[in-house]
């Protein structure tokens, strides 16, 4: 931990922490035992979305707390709940078309064109691109554009058209992983072959031997390149 | 970037002695070398790190400090301090834990047109599951067989498994994927379908498949995004405390704790499903861990004081490359993806000193060595020290692109603290990453509590030992299936008697006749990183 303290102001009140902590840590130092707004620490799961401003700067930032070190006289207030609109449906019987989108999330279509969706995600993902994919019903593309989306809906409390990106995101790729993208052929094969028995008695034969066997076959197995 | 000068002149070597390093063949270890090492420098076999339970079902065994202290803790509630006969949720099922395995089951469940509750302690989706990145495995591949799967496992986990429960993981293994492809879970794929895979630590074949680097935080989101539409109910932010046992000693049920209020609920049901996770942030020998902020073993803990059996509590696993620096991210998961596309580990003069793909503990025990017997680590500012991961190796193997495509998350978790890995390698040691051990349950999912069903990372035995890359994120989907599924048809045939703490008072009395004084409340729900301020 470095020696070195600078203040921070977490929910308008002043602390001093060491300056290469988190903000995430940071708010541990000060004292906080946090139960909202933290999750797997590590930059997957969105659970840390985070609002901050640098005093003397008019600007407000997102990020995740996780993620992000604090700096001099940074303002911060974490936002542990995101209401974001998911509209339930049925994977099975839906149709991988435009017509979908409309249907489930209209609002995207009142897309201002405003970028604030874009500069607010803490990933650096190109949201209002995905958003104009998903309006194209170009499933495939936003499916690759968002793909590394944590959910964490930062994007969606800037947003003057009410969208909620992640969830929108979430169908595309959803519809791209189970209609659009090619069957694997061989896992299709496999499962089938594992019903009709055809690998029963190697692994009968194999869970049957002595262990001693079983560790030299182990041991000299050959490993596939 | 990196600024410390003993580290530059470090890397300097790694870089003279990349192109060699990339093309070598490093040999593997025979079994004796194997078992010589493991004993020597793996944490599990340091005895003053373990002590005997005194109490409970498994008593006489041993198990980590922090555990067997939690084990033998003392309830957070008092037998009659609450009214059980109005109970705030009467279901078919609890599901306690809301991860791959709690979520799984939660889809299966309701599929049955049980009615279906699940409590979790953070949100949904807050798990172990959302955090794996390297892939799941599956036996699909023309040159591949759930025999072939099952025996790469079988001796990775030092054929210790239960045989019946890693016969389930490997045979149910690519219907696994089917079902998660047939949802909506994106796998790297070929333009015709064919699955791209890779090797990981201790398979025999490529059968380990993928999401990018997202494996988890891609089957997590779709398996969530599912239960919601299939109108499971979820209580967040709510920990499970005590299981409630019914007059004839079955499980029926759990007492509820909001987190953030503090106020208790009453869950009643037919069946109950743990899917807790792990317990990684219990730090065991002082390790930092790559797990969720949740894996406290809370699971572990309840069902222990209600009778169930514990089935090798005392084997962790160590994931031989957690980030050693920067600070920020001391502990992180470096996928071992990282190794299977082609990196591999150097020491401070840049000498490779292993096989890149032996399995998790051994791979692990020989960083240590590298680190405390051969002096071969290199010191980072904060005093710990690691072993690098040349990770530029990957694009002299797989051509320039190559880690953008396929492991982007890692790309982004070292660039914001300025280290380019496609340019520059990183450093690494072992972290804290899985619990091997859990609770013992048979091919039903069930424990030895009747009505108490198992599934996830608190089930002990299905990788024996030590557990290879994938095979979690696979059990999460098999078992959490099975379980949901057997404990809801189960739920038909259950009729359920007088709700009970009784067993809560009796563990109390066995405390005291041990000889147990600790005030350690348990379960402990969230580890304390606050400020130890006077």
């Amino acid at each position: 931990m470095s020696d070195k303290m600078i203040d921070v102001f977490f929910f308008g009140k002043k602390y001093k922490v060491p300056e290469n902590l988190t903000i995430m840590t940071a708010l541990e130092y000060a004292g906080y035992q946090l139960v909202r707004g933290v999750g797997c620490r590590n930059g997957f799961c969105g659970a840390c979305a985070t609002i901050y401003r640098i005093k003397g700067d008019t600007e407000l930032k997102t990020c995740l707390a996780c993620q992000t070190k604090v700096e001099k006289d940074m303002y911060v207030a974490t936002l542990p709940f995101f209401p974001l609109v998911k509209q339930p449906y049925d994977i099975e019987k839906i149709t991988p078309s435009q017509a979908i989108m409309m249907q489930l999330y209209p609002e995207i279509y009142s897309c201002v064109g405003c970028n604030a969706c874009t500069k607010a995600c803490p990933q650096g993902l190109n949201v209002m691109q995905y958003i104009a994919y998903a309006q194209r019903g170009e499933f495939d593309k936003c499916a690759a554009e968002s793909f590394d989306c944590v959910m964490c809906g930062i994007c969606s409390s800037r947003c003057p058209a009410g969208i909620s990106h992640p969830q929108v995101a979430l169908l595309a790729r959803r519809i791209n992983g189970k209609y659009l993208t090619p069957k694997s052929k061989d896992l299709e094969n496999r499962v089938q072959e594992i019903k009709d028995g055809k690998f029963e008695d190697f692994i009968q034969v194999l869970m049957n031997k002595p262990l001693d066997e079983i560790k030299k076959l182990y041991e000299t197995r050959d490993i596939e390149k | 970037m990196y600024t410390d000068e003993n580290m530059l002149a470090s890397i300097e070597k790694v870089e003279a002695a990349r192109q060699n390093n990339a093309v070598l063949e490093p040999k593997r270890m025979d079994a004796d070398e194997k078992d010589t090492l493991l004993q020597t420098f793996h944490p599990d076999y340091i005895q003053n790190q373990f002590a005997k339970l005194e109490i409970g079902p498994n008593k006489g065994e041993k198990a980590p400090l922090e555990l067997v202290d939690l084990l033998q803790g003392k309830s957070r509630v008092k037998e009659n301090q609450f009214n059980l006969d109005n109970p705030d949720y009467d279901v078919d099922v609890l599901i306690i834990g809301g991860g791959g395995a709690g979520t799984a089951a939660a889809i299966e469940a309701i599929g049955t047109g049980a009615k279906v509750l699940v409590a979790t302690k953070l949100r949904m989706g807050d798990a172990n599951t959302m955090m794996a990145e390297g892939g799941i495995q599956a036996a699909d591949g023309p040159n591949d067989s759930p025999a072939i799967h099952y025996l790469d496992a079988y001796g990775g986990g030092h054929f210790a498994a239960k045989p019946e429960l890693l016969y389930k993981l490997v045979t149910e293994a690519p219907e696994a994927i089917q079902w998660l492809n047939g949802l909506g879970v994106e796998f790297d794929k070929r333009a015709d379908g064919t699955m791209v895979t890779t090797h990981g630590g201790g398979t025999s074949r490529k059968r380990m498949h993928a999401a990018k680097d997202y494996s988890g935080a891609e089957i997590m989101r779709t398996l969530r995004d599912e239960a919601i539409n299939r109108g499971v109910t979820i209580v967040d932010f709510t920990a499970a405390i005590e299981l409630l046992l019914d007059n004839e000693g079955k499980a029926a049920g759990a007492v509820l704790l909001n987190m953030e209020t503090g106020e208790h609920l009453i869950a009643k049901s037919k069946t109950v499903i743990i899917a807790t996770g792990g317990a990684g942030r219990l730090h065991y020998q002082g390790f930092p861990t790559s797990n969720h902020y949740g894996a406290t073993a809370d699971g572990l803990i309840i069902a222990y004081r209600a009778g169930a059996k514990l089935l090798y509590q005392d084997t962790l696993q160590y994931h031989p490359t957690g980030a050693a620096f920067p600070e920020q991210i001391f502990g992180a998961l470096v996928t071992e993806k990282v190794r299977s596309l082609g990196a591999k580990l150097v020491n401070k003069d840049g000498v490779v000193f292993m096989h890149p793909l032996e399995t998790r503990d051994v791979t692990a025990a020989s960083v240590i060595r590298e680190c405390k017997e051969r002096k071969m680590g290199i010191e980072t500012p904060s005093g710990g020290q690691g072993v690098w991961l040349d990770t530029p190796m990957i694009e002299l193997k797989g051509g320039e692109g190559t880690i953008e495509r396929r492991i982007p998350a890692m790309l982004r978790m070292f660039s914001k603290y300025d280290i380019d890995i496609r340019k520059e390698p990183i450093l690494v040691y072992p972290t804290l990453h899985y619990q091997n051990g859990g609770i013992d349950i048979n091919a039903d999912c069930m424990s030895n509590i009747e009505n108490l069903y198992v599934a996830g990372e608190a089930v002990g035995g299905i990788h024996g030992r030590n557990r290879l890359m994938g095979n979690s994120l696979l059990d999460t989907v098999v078992f959490g299936r099975d379980a949901g599924r057997n404990a809801a048809l189960h739920a038909k045939d259950v009729k359920v008697g007088k709700l009970s703490l009784h067993h809560i008072t009796k563990f109390e009395e066995e405390r005291t006749k041990a000889g147990i004084t600790s005030e350690t409340l348990s379960p402990k729900l969230l580890p304390s990183y606050t400020h130890k301020k006077k």
